[in-house]
């Protein structure tokens, strides 16, 4: 009883023992397609500094966005940046940092089919439902040799609402102009044709069991189920399948304004795949002395040493050029410098 | 359970528990009463407190939407539009169709079960059925998707040829939709259906079978004429418990109906309900009007529930009044 109780004593103990440092929490929630690297990363922070923890739910962009308005939290993340309206309901101001890349792809199921090369204007018009049948002329004209069947498409999409369909929708806007003002972009919209899978997995499974039929799902989800995928043109003319490189490429070669918020689906360069996109966390500009040097100080380590764990879990680094812009605003976050002008002292 | 019929045996509790009263209660007893009265009224104030919040949150699709979100039926979160009459036709379609499949099959098995099967056989199947129940509904879900859904694809042509001139019939065989959704809504409520209905028909006096067998009436006549009528509410009960359950499904539903907010007469067209286009997109919606309309869709599953929870009471109330009269 007596060793019972100095073992439970000293267990107490070893307990209070990190609680006496005071760890300090810093909490954040948003975007779900990034929250596997995310996580990975919040974990290796905390091994070297074991005083500081983040707490991140993955609760979807919409709720991070949200949270970050009524601050809820000491930072968001989205998978689509926030509008100008979004920005104005936030009292003080809200950055954008990028901090990986993702990427869509075509994935379908045609008998016999094993290689497909896809334009923009042809998967928009699929998506219209003004392409219906496989062996229709302009997707044979792409694809000279492949035997393709007059068989029926069959459209997939994403049933619930995702970061995923926002790049793909906000792809397909740019090549259609149909597309942009029939359904525009959204991380939900109102599909022309086609069923909802719910999820990645939703989606492939639909695909991978109807004959005849086309969705996307994200480039990762792809790489690691290996799912076979099509390759699409991008805007010099080349035909590429998309790998993390391709992703990198089309942020390098993109205009990148000084506030993050560009797509960058239907980027230029030959190296460039077509459908990528960033996904951001959100901080704020003005920040309570101890949070705003965490997080400054995460960033920086996320820009530098997080950005070579990204390829181990198939997301695409930031490319040089962008990893330099971002180190330059995260010196712009104020840690409690003119905490007096701030009302978000968090 | 509404007191019709009240029992000789109420009327003792009745009577003993105003002589209590009567008898100047004790300061612990009426403790105990406050406390467990207090639990009460705590589940009355939960259930309230529910549709307040969900008014609250949708207030602002009523005032730019008003009533006609009630029957329109575009559903276009780019442009703002929103009507939630797809979602309610898919539930309610869905669910009608569970029922349809899951009554016959859950009291023609509970007959067997109470009736005729061995009593340790009926036992064994018993504990299966539960067991059945207690499957979580993603896993029958990711059934629906890799066993029913190719499944039902390969029966839709067959059925679209032999009952194609039914408009219910008609169409691409997708394998998602609405009868496959109304497939697997039967699966997960058939438990219920069977394990409450075996529950009270082994409730049936067996002097009253026996008078009955004893009259020389078959196996047969005796299900039908004494142990059916008699558990009549009971089975009631376990078919609005059942469809109470199938309205608010989710995951299984989403994963096999199709996720496409239009309305069709078809069955084997893609549909949605109002459970899982909330599941779907509430992490996602970003416009204030989006995420009014989402709790807007909840507040009228609530509403659904509530009038069916209630019309399903009043029908007990009348069967049990009629068959006390009989």
């Amino acid at each position: 009883m007596i060793r019972k109780s100095a073992s439970l004593l000293a267990a107490i103990c070893l307990m209070a023992g990190p609680l006496a440092a005071e760890t300090i929490t810093i909490n954040g929630a948003g975007a779900t397609f990034p929250y596997p690297m995310y996580s990975k990363w919040f974990d290796e922070y905390h091994k070297i500094h074991p005083e500081i923890q983040f707490n991140y739910q993955s609760i979807g962009s919409g709720g991070g966005i949200r949270q970050v308005t009524e601050g809820t939290v000491d930072f968001g993340a989205t998978d689509g940046p926030m509008n100008d309206e979004q920005l104005s309901k936030v009292k003080g101001k809200v950055l954008h940092i990028p901090t990986v890349l993702g990427a869509d792809v075509p994935v379908f199921n045609v008998e016999g089919v094993a290689e497909l090369k896809f334009t923009g204007p042809i998967l928009a018009d699929i998506f219209l439902g003004k392409i219906t049948k496989w062996n229709d002329a302009e997707i044979a004209k792409v694809n000279k040799g492949v035997k393709l069947p007059d068989a029926p498409i069959t459209v997939v999409h994403r049933a619930d609402g995702s970061g995923t369909t926002y790049v793909w929708v906000d792809y397909l806007s740019k090549v259609s102009k149909e597309w942009e003002t029939k359904v525009g972009k959204a991380t939900s919209v109102n599909w022309p044709v086609g069923l909802g899978g719910k999820g990645n997995e939703g989606v492939a499974g639909l695909v991978k069991q109807s004959p005849g039929s086309i969705g996307y799902v994200e480039l990762i989800y792809a790489k690691q189920n290996q799912i076979n995928y099509g390759s699409v043109k991008n805007q010099a003319g080349k035909f590429l399948k998309a790998d993390l490189e391709g992703v990198s490429a089309a942020a390098a070669k993109a205009k990148i304004p000084a506030d993050y918020r560009v797509s960058i689906t239907d980027a230029p360069g030959e190296k460039a795949y077509p459908i990528s996109s960033f996904t951001w966390l959100l901080v704020y500009e003005n920040n309570t002395a101890e949070k705003g040097r965490i997080i400054k100080d995460f960033l920086n380590w996320m820009v530098d040493k997080g950005q070579g764990m990204t390829k181990d879990l198939s997301y695409a680094p930031l490319p040089e050029n962008v990893r330099l812009m971002v180190k330059k605003t995260i010196k712009t976050i104020s840690a409690g410098e003119n905490a007096g002008s701030s009302k978000n002292g968090r | 359970m509404p007191a019709v019929q009240r029992t000789a045996a109420e009327e003792r509790i009745d009577s003993r528990s105003k002589r209590v009263t009567g008898l100047r209660e004790r300061a612990g007893d009426r403790a105990f009463r406050w406390f467990v009265a207090g639990f009460g009224w705590m589940i009355i104030a939960l259930a309230v407190m529910v549709g307040l919040q969900l008014a609250v949150g949708s207030q602002l699709t009523w005032t730019k939407l008003g009533a006609p979100f009630l029957w329109k039926s575009d559903w276009d979160p780019v442009a703002e539009k929103f009507g939630a009459l797809p979602f309610i036709y898919g539930t309610l379609v869905s669910s009608a169709l569970a029922l349809l499949i899951a009554i016959p099959l859950g009291v023609g098995s509970a007959i067997f079960l109470a009736e005729l099967a061995p009593r340790r056989v009926s036992d064994a199947c018993t504990f299966l059925i539960e067991l059945l129940a207690a499957v979580p509904s993603v896993i029958l879900g990711l059934m629906g998707i890799f066993l029913l859904v190719p499944a039902v694809r390969s029966v839709e042509p067959t059925l679209t040829k032999f009952l194609g001139f039914l408009p219910l019939f008609r169409g691409v065989p997708y394998g998602v939709g609405l009868l496959t959704a109304g497939l697997i809504l039967s699966i997960m409520i058939l438990p219920f259906i069977t394990v409450i209905t075996r529950e009270v028909l082994l409730a049936v006096p067996r002097s009253l079978k026996e008078a009955m067998l004893a009259l020389g009436a078959t196996h047969w006549e005796t299900v039908v004429g004494v142990s059916l009528p008699y558990a009549r509410s009971g089975i009631a009960g376990a078919v609005f418990l059942s469809l109470g359950r199938a309205l608010g499904e989710t995951m299984a539903v989403t994963m096999v109906i199709g996720n496409t907010p239009k309305i069709s007469w078809s069955l084997l067209d893609p549909s949605y309900s109002m459970a899982a286009v909330i599941a779907n997109e509430l992490t996602e919606a970003v416009g204030d009007l989006h995420l009014s309309s989402l709790i807007a869709i909840g507040l009228t599953l609530f509403a659904i529930t509530v009038v069916i929870n209630g019309l399903a009471r009043l029908m007990i109330y009348r069967v049990t009044r009629r068959g006390a009269a009989a």
